[in-house]
């Protein structure tokens, strides 16, 4: 389960937990239907939470950056921990703007 | 080469089995006392090798995956993950970043990547047809 917040057309997602293959398809599905029910301008995903993470996640974050764009909107990632930030700039989500 | 332990794992290529697997190999390497960072790469990695198993390996079947690792007199952690499924045709267009032969299915194609900066080591060694075999190295550094 994860927690969602829709506010001032802003979509916030709070990932909690680890997030890898098994994880991913429910996370996605989750926040894909709030997506194409809100099209927010943004949605931001919240990394707080998050333990775990491989390249499941980055898939995660690729993705949702295509899904909202579909709808107009635009993607931000937030508070990535530590322990999740090498990942991140080896993936280079970074490049696209979304910090 | 003195290995001073050592352990074998095999699970059902089920997706659920991935946090176990990689849990598995992470209680193993506590006798050395790695540092929280250095368990975390070591958990990363070996996500990444049962997970390319289960969705690539296996992509038609549920097959076993093997695990078989070790830790050596000078701290040296050796982990092979392998499966007995499809196998890879060419392993060095298969090792470079964003390759990926599942796009549809949201990989990012940096598996093999994250192995390589999260590890020492990694060897892939595989036979298309017969299945594929990844082995990961680390030297747990120890604290002064
Ligand atoms: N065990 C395996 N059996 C068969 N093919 C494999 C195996 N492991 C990797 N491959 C092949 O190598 C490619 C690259 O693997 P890699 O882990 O780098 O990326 P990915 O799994 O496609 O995406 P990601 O890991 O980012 O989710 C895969 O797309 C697949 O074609
Ligand atoms: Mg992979």
């Amino acid at each position: 389960m994860i927690q969602t917040d829709y506010k001032n057309d802003v979509l916030t997602v709070y990932l909690n937990g680890e997030i890898d293959h098994n994880r991913a398809a429910n996370l996605r599905t989750t926040i894909d239907s709030r997506i194409n029910s809100l099209r927010p301008r943004r949605l931001e995903l919240d990394f707080s939470k998050v333990s775990f993470m491989d390249s499941s996640g980055i898939g995660l974050i690729m993705g949702r950056y295509r899904a909202v764009g579909l709808v107009g909107g635009e993607l931000k990632i937030k508070n990535i921990p530590e322990n999740l930030s090498r990942i991140i700039e080896l993936s280079g989500v970074t490049s696209l703007g979304v910090l | 080469m003195n290995v001073v332990n050592e352990m074998h794992l095999n699970f059902p290529s089920k997706s659920i089995n991935e946090s176990f697997a990689r849990s598995a190999v992470s209680a193993f390497v506590m006798e050395l006392d790695p540092t929280i960072g250095e368990l975390a790469d070591i958990k990363t990695a070996v996500s990444e090798a049962v997970t390319n198993c289960i969705v690539h390996g296996y992509r038609r079947e549920i097959g076993t995956v093997y695990i078989d690792a070790k830790i050596t007199e000078d701290k040296l952690v050796i982990i092979k993950i392998r499966d007995k499924g499809v196998g890879i045709e060419d392993v060095k267009e298969a090792m470079q970043p964003l390759f990926t032969t599942a796009k549809d299915e949201e990989r990012a194609g940096l598996g093999f990547a994250v192995m390589q900066s999260f590890m020492d080591s990694v060897k892939v060694h595989s036979v298309p047809e017969k299945g594929t075999s990844v082995t990961l190295t680390k030297k747990i550094v120890p604290l002064r």
